[in-house]
């Protein structure tokens, strides 16, 4: 590549001044006397929590979401956060032992559903197993691949070998399984029903039966070292009772027993 | 560079602390893991697994880059056309994209509802959860480190030895064998140093095109991050990191060596 020259030179001066000045400008914004709230979430709580955080009066809420494996990790390794919401009550339990979070409480429940691109033929689990079936599903250490290695522990052991052999990737979130079912590379992948809702239109569902169905619990807790534990329990309130639940429930979680 | 002078104590400084930026977490992580943790993690069979794998597609990927960038970097070195400019940054855009990005777009153009999706079914290969997949991903990555070096170690060939030995009779090929190549050796040697260790490294774009199951795509830098979210898994991935670093350097190291020529050092650096 040639360097500008002394024609060019003014000019590129200011494209690249303008690219800073237009970055810098973006990454303003939104500074105010407020506090702060960050909210570490699992992949699947990305809609409801963040409509609940948008909405949220008397903090400006930050939520980052990922796998809960890769978030417990991170908080383990010092991550400064508020809450901490899984989509376990494992890794909430885990770091609760380890004195890193206040004791954790369940704020939704969720069901497993196997979604499958338009014109996959996959009708059913049992469709799962058929040679040269392309699925997908979570990492084992992810909640969601958890799960779905209970509901296949739950099938008579042929049909699960068969389909644990149709396997193509282990995804290290739950939204990843999805993208991959969505975007055609994949004939089906085990998620969320409330992961389903998010793409309806692109992708069909195939239930997974009720004797199937692991106890999927959403367990959060908040930081045994925020820097605001008033406004994190009342985080954790609103989750449980107030405009967080209302927000959930519009994601189609189900409540906490 | 008068290194007494303010402005060198301060260049001096830099340098400095340049050095100990980049050397510090390399040296942490092999103070992090002792040597029996590290063997033990290399006895998991899912490390071994990722680490072979890691190597056979960085191996392939490379050689392929090799053998249909040299002689391209040679025409676009050599070559002067219009758009040439053009041409040189449309090779070079892989190196500011980000990784993720070039995932999305290796699926838009070679995944099942890609661009030529369609063409690639018909053919019977599979990109998507394959490792053709992963060596894909790590060709469209490295590629633009290894030709940059290349065009720029053939553009600054002395084109009288070129012109030499075609006056001796030699055809195209023959001068570009036995003249051009070795004459280019350096940069080229660069080039592929680093085109492998971006390789090596490549995580992003491989996960988001080929996926991640153990022994098919889940290459060394996806089987840290797997494990680095595993209870109890931060260890295995401090002994995986530890070893691909090891590798790194080893390559490094000897591709340098291979490319070494010290009659050739540059006069205009004291």
């Amino acid at each position: 590549m040639t360097l500008p020259t002394g024609r060019n030179r003014p000019l590129a001066w200011g494209f690249l001044a303008a690219i800073v000045v237009a970055v810098t400008i973006a990454g303003c914004g939104g500074g105010s006397d407020e506090p702060t709230l960050t909210v570490l979430g699992a992949s699947s709580l990305t809609e409801a929590l963040g409509k609940y955080g948008d909405g949220f009066a008397g903090a400006t809420v930050r939520s980052s979401f990922a796998g809960s494996d890769q978030l417990a990790a991170q908080i383990k390794q010092g991550a400064k956060a508020d809450v901490f919401a899984s989509a376990d009550t494992g890794y909430p339990a885990e770091l609760h032992r380890e004195g890193v979070v206040e004791k954790p409480v369940v704020f939704a429940r969720n069901r497993l559903v196997v979604v499958t691109p338009e014109g996959s033929g996959v009708e059913s689990l049992g469709d799962l197993a058929q040679p040269g079936t392309k699925i997908v599903i979570g990492d084992p250490s992810v909640p969601v691949g958890a799960y779905t290695r209970e509901v296949l522990g739950r099938l008579p052991a042929g049909e699960r070998e068969a389909i644990l052999a149709n396997v193509r990737s282990e995804e290290p979130e739950v939204t990843a399984v999805l993208a991959k079912v969505a975007n055609g590379a994949a004939d089906a992948g085990f998620v969320y029903a409330t992961d389903a809702k998010t793409v309806a239109g692109q992708v069909r569902k195939v239930p997974v039966q009720s004797q199937l169905q692991p106890d999927v619990a959403y367990a959060a807790a908040v930081l045994s070292d925020s820097g605001d534990p008033q406004q994190a329990r009342r985080y954790l309130q609103g989750l449980l009772h107030g405009p967080g639940a209302a927000d959930l429930r519009e994601a189609g979680f189900l409540p906490p027993r | 560079m008068r290194l007494r002078s303010g402005f060198g104590l301060l260049a001096l400084a830099a340098a400095a602390l340049a050095l100990a930026f980049l050397v510090l977490p390399v040296v942490a992580i092999f103070a992090d893991v002792s040597p029996g943790r590290l063997l033990d993690a290399l006895g998991e069979e899912s490390a071994r697994e990722a680490l072979w794998l890691s190597l056979r597609t960085t191996l392939l990927a490379v050689a392929i880059v090799l053998l249909v960038g040299t002689p391209a970097a040679y025409l676009l070195g050599r070559r002067r056309f219009r758009g040439r400019s053009l041409v040189l940054t449309a090779i070079e855009l892989p190196l500011v994209m980000p990784p993720a990005v070039a995932g999305i777009a290796l699926l838009a153009a070679l995944g099942p509802n890609g661009v030529l999706g369609g063409w690639v079914e018909d053919t019977g290969i599979e990109f998507v959860f394959q490792t053709a997949g992963v060596v894909v991903a790590l060709i469209f990555v490295s590629a633009p480190f290894y030709l940059r070096q290349a065009i720029a170690a053939f553009a600054a060939l002395d084109p009288r030895l070129l012109e030499a030995a075609r006056t001796l009779g030699a055809g195209p090929f023959r001068v570009f064998a036995t003249v051009a190549l070795p004459g280019a050796r350096q940069g080229l040697a660069s080039g592929l140093a680093l085109a492998w260790g971006r390789a090596l490294g490549e995580f992003g774009a491989t996960l988001l095109f080929a996926g991640s199951l153990e022994g098919v795509t889940q290459t060394a830098p996806l089987a840290i991050f797997s494990a680095f979210s595993r209870p109890g898994g931060f260890d295995a991935a401090l002994a995986l990191s530890a070893v691909l670093i090891v590798v790194s350097a080893l390559i490094l190291i000897g591709v340098k060596l291979l490319g070494a020529d010290q009659a050739v050092e540059d006069p205009a650096v004291r």
